[in-house]
């Protein structure tokens, strides 16, 4: 499954904390990027529809108070393969920042 | 915008659109809602830009995960797959390999510009549907028709090509110049006929092939001389490659002159005359017009032209209704097995998506949306039958070159049909109905409602209206088979009927080759007489050689060559049974061909220019002049003479084994007036031999290079395969039935038994019940037995009253059998029946060892 397509590492990410539905998983994306990063919705779903498949992802069970709730949203949650996938992609992109570092290479400062 | 974003999700497949459809219109109208003008511009190309890709993704996704799943499933059971691929193959490749040369034969356009107002001319004359026109004749319908763009004439001969090595013997065509106007054609190099070049009749345009083989496509063969029949004639062109006309085998182009005499002489027959529609003028004005005009030159020469009229085809339909009638049966063939296939492949994915229902069930049961089952089933089909498709062409590929001997020889186009564009679109129209169209709605049925039912059912009834469509489809393939069978044995039939038609002459341990003496060098009878003289004496001589003789043409190959015959005082009249086959001959003739004496005498070497001009008759030419009459001592005149009849001889098939012939009239070989009738001058050898023709060959060229070291010998062939070749388009035509129809009757055995296995196999139970009750093994057999007999008479019977129709359709084949020729029905059905019999067996004995107490525990 390694190296994740960039959006589905951020949906990980963004479901890792908390259950999360597709237009909070959009908006948690875009905040902790800066606004960088901005999921469409078919990008978003399509993705969710793969890692469901993949299992990296699972419908959440439990739903938030209904006052909170929307009858037609759904949540999503990590699953334990999500969390060793995500952390297995780390481990891979650490590992390679490692290498350009001993190459001598350091990322632009602003 | 909302609703233009709704139609955009239709772009998805439809099980992701009913998953996250609203929840992806919601995200949308939070992040664009309510945009106007330049905004919602950019929101346009931006949501375009969003779904098309992603919808893109998420099919490819599916499509990927539904291969897997098929090839999952196919390595767990391969035979449905393979049968299915081979099935669809079989169709396709049957249709491809059928329609390639039917189109390349029969309706895609020949090869000149604008073809569709190219036409063919022909006189009619009493007894002759499409004669040659005379030279007069044609100059007239020339001058005086006002349809045509252009009109020319050309005939076909063979000359001696001598000097550029080895002497050849090559076909040409004498043509008008204004032929070039006719076909529009230009040559490769060089330049066509001016009328300059008919005047002094010494040029001469090669075909590319002669140019490339024997001038080793040097551009300077212009200006040239070549040697033709001794005279020196220099190149002026070379034509293109496709130019092949008038048919692919000739050679060289010279031109053709009419002397003024020929143009007053209206019954001399040997002109071919093609002609270009104007603009505008139609093909039944342009008949109107020469129908006219034939009508005024029968009152203005009414000897010459009695009962003469015009008849006028397109060009691309001047083609012998026989040959057009070999290819529709190969197409229609083409067809029954296109339906076979049809029906077998919908029965296959029938019984497999019953086999798999309790899979779907179970799938529809863990979440599975009916659309996704749907799409699951519909691309294996696609894939089925696009893997088949490709198998498909490439059996074509490999049968279409084994078709080329249905390729009639009398067209301006090549030999062998390709497989290009048209044919490939051809292929992807079949496999899209073979595959899809039958692919499809068993999917369908299956994904359907009844189909989620597998689990609720217990999976036992098979539900009787699935069952009632795969009796019917079977009943299709047994169909299509008998229809099959019964075409090919009447064609079969047609074939003995043909095959045992007498000759006239005795074919065996002949072998025949030909010597055209060049012209004028033998114009006289005088000067060819040494030459036969010589190679027949030196031939007769060679160990093993019985007789030979000289013949103006031999039987099935030259089938004109007639002549008038008129009784003394007795005006000739222009009709077919007043004509005789005329030959002349060296003796021995008879006694080579074993042709037998029947009265009187063979001709002699002394019955020469200067003696009683004399003639050897058949028997039904003395039975046609002279009913209950001696016909030895009677006279009649005819080729430019009285003559006396000193000997009848039996009749033989001139014009081949289908057609009638002529009475045949022989005149001795030194008989004949110097420089006229040069058509009928010896050139077939005719030797009756014991020893092998590769024996003999190499002596015999020897004896002719002897007597005229620039002579070339051609046509080499035993008369054995002269009456051999009168059968072979049938033989090939025949072959690919024969084919055909095997392959139909097993796939309708296959269909008998697989319906039947399924039957057996989902009726264990009741089968267990009625073993318990007291029916015996012989009984439960019976009722197996019975159902595969009604299945198979249920195709039957329509299949013989189809049959019955082709069969008439195909008369002109069938030489006299008739569509309900008991013997050829009788084998097919008896064919049919014994094979769904066979198709029963395993089912019945299975059914037959059922167990009652198993089968009642089974569930």
């Amino acid at each position: 499954m390694l190296p994740l397509p960039p959006a589905t590492f951020h949906i990980l990410m963004s479901v890792a904390d908390e259950d999360r539905h597709g237009y909070a998983i959009i908006q948690d994306v875009a905040a902790r990027t800066d606004g960088e990063l901005k999921l469409s919705a078919g990008t978003l779903y399509r993705s969710i529809q793969r890692m469901l498949d993949q299992g990296l992802i699972a419908e959440a069970r439990t739903r938030p108070a209904p006052a909170l709730d929307d009858e037609r949203r759904r949540y999503y949650s990590i699953t334990a393969l999500g969390v060793a996938v995500a952390r297995a992609e780390m481990r891979r992109l650490t590992q390679l920042i490692r290498l350009a570092k001993a190459r001598g290479l350091t990322p632009e400062t602003a | 915008m909302m609703r233009f974003y709704r139609m955009l999700l239709y772009f998805y497949p439809v099980s992701f659109r009913a998953e996250y459809g609203r929840e992806l219109c919601a995200a949308f109208e939070r992040e664009h809602g309510g945009r106007h003008g330049v905004g919602a511009l950019t929101t346009f190309v931006a949501a375009l830009g969003d779904v098309v890709p992603n919808a893109f993704a998420v099919h490819w996704d599916i499509l990927r995960q539904d291969l897997r799943y098929m090839l999952r499933a196919i390595r767990q059971a391969p035979g449905f797959a393979i049968t299915a691929v081979l099935v669809v193959a079989l169709g396709v490749g049957a249709n491809t390999a059928a329609f390639s040369v039917a189109d390349f034969v029969l309706i895609r356009p020949l090869p000149f510009p604008h073809p569709e107002r190219l036409v063919k001319l022909w006189e009619t004359t009493p007894g002759y549907d499409q004669m040659e026109l005379s030279p007069g004749n044609y100059r007239d319908w020339k001058a005086d028709a006002k349809s045509f763009a252009a009109m020319g004439a050309y005939t076909t001969t063979a000359v001696n090509l001598t000097g550029t090595g080895e002497p050849q013997r090559l076909q040409t065509a004498p043509v008008t110049s204004d032929l070039f106007a006719v076909l529009g054609v230009r040559p490769l190099i060089g330049r066509w006929f001016n009328a300059a070049d008919t005047v002094a009749a010494q040029s001469v345009i090669l075909s590319y092939d002669l140019w490339q083989t024997q001038f080793g496509g040097d551009t300077r063969v212009l200006g040239q001389h070549v040697e033709l029949d001794g005279t020196s004639n220099t190149v002026i062109g070379v034509m293109p490659p496709e130019f092949r006309f008038p048919t692919r085998d000739v050679a060289l182009w010279t031109p053709l002159a009419f002397s003024d005499s020929a143009l007053i002489e209206r019954t001399d027959n040997y002109l071919e005359v093609v002609g270009r529609l104007r603009d505008g003028a139609t093909l039944d004005g342009a008949r109107a017009e020469l129908s006219v005009i034939a009508t005024r030159l029968r009152h203005d020469f009414p000897t010459e032209n009695e009962g003469t009229g015009s008849y006028l085809n397109a060009l691309r339909d001047d083609l012998s209704a026989r040959s057009r009638l070999l290819l529709l049966a190969l197409c229609g063939a083409a067809l029954c097995i296109l339906l076979l296939a049809c029906a077998n492949l919908a029965n296959l994915l029938l019984a497999r998506a019953v086999s798999r229902e309790r899979e779907i069930a179970v799938r529809a049961a863990l979440g599975a949306g009916r659309e996704r089952l749907v799409r699951q089933l519909v691309t294996e089909s696609i894939v089925l039958a696009l893997v088949g498709g490709v198998v498909g062409l490439a059996v074509a590929g490999v049968a279409v070159p084994g078709l080329a001997r249905l390729v009639p020889d009398d067209l301006p186009i090549g030999q062998a049909p390709t497989l290009d564009l048209r044919v490939l679109l051809f292929a992807a129209v079949t496999i899209a109905i073979t595959g899809l169209g039958f692919g499809i709605v068993p999917a369908l049925r299956a994904g359907g409602a009844r189909g989620l039912a597998g689990l609720r059912d217990g999976a036992r009834a098979g539900g009787g209206r699935r069952q009632r469509t795969r009796g019917i489809l079977v009943a299709i393939e047994v169909m299509a088979s008998v229809v099959l069978l019964v075409s090919s044995g009447l064609l079969v039939r047609a074939m003995w009927r043909l095959q045992s038609v007498q000759t006239g002459f005795v074919a065996d341990s002949v072998i025949t080759l030909r010597t055209a003496l060049p012209m004028p060098r033998y114009a006289t009878a005088q000067a060819r007489e040494p030459f036969f003289t010589r190679v027949l004496s030196d031939i007769r001589s060679l160990p093993g050689v019985t007789s030979a003789a000289y013949v103006s043409g031999l039987p099935m190959v030259m089938k004109g060559g007639v002549w008038g015959v008129a009784l003394k005082g007795r005006a000739v009249i222009r009709d077919r049974s007043n004509s005789a086959s005329l030959r002349f001959i060296t003796p021995q003739y008879f006694t080579t061909l074993r042709i037998p004496i029947r009265e009187g005498r063979d001709v002699s070497e002394t019955d020469r220019t200067g003696r009683p001009y004399v003639a050897v008759v058949s028997e039904s030419f003395a039975k046609r002049f002279w009913p209950n009459e001696d016909p030895i001592g009677k006279r009649f005149d005819a080729a430019l003479h009285e003559r006396e009849v000193v000997g009848v001889v039996g009749d033989v098939r001139v014009r081949g084994l289908e057609q009638q012939s002529e009475p045949q009239l022989y005149i001795p070989y030194l008989q004949a007036d110097s420089g006229v009738l040069t058509y009928y001058t010896p050139k077939d050898l005719v030797i009756r031999t014991a020893s092998s023709p590769a024996v003999l060959l190499p002596r015999i060229r020897q004896i002719i290079r002897a007597a005229d070291p620039s002579q070339p010998i051609s046509n080499v062939q035993t008369m054995q395969e002269v009456v051999a070749s009168q059968t072979a388009s049938r033989m090939g035509q025949l072959r690919v039935l024969g084919i055909l129809a095997a392959i139909a009757l097993l796939l309708a055995a296959v269909g008998i038994h697989g319906l039947l296995s399924f039957t057996v196999s989902r009726r264990t139970q009741e089968i267990g019940v009625r073993v318990a009750l007291g029916a015996h093994s012989g009984q439960i057999m019976t009722m197996v037995v019975r159902e595969g007999l009604l299945l198979c008479l249920a195709g039957v019977v329509p299949g013989l009253a189809i049959a019955y129709i082709a069969g008439r359709g195909m008369q002109a084949l069938l030489v006299g059998v008739q569509p309900s020729d008991p013997i050829a029905l009788g084998v097919a059905v008896g064919a049919t029946c014994l094979t769904a019999l066979l198709g029963c067996a395993r089912p019945a004995l299975r059914a037959a060892r059922v167990d009652p107490s198993e089968a009642l525990r089974a569930e």
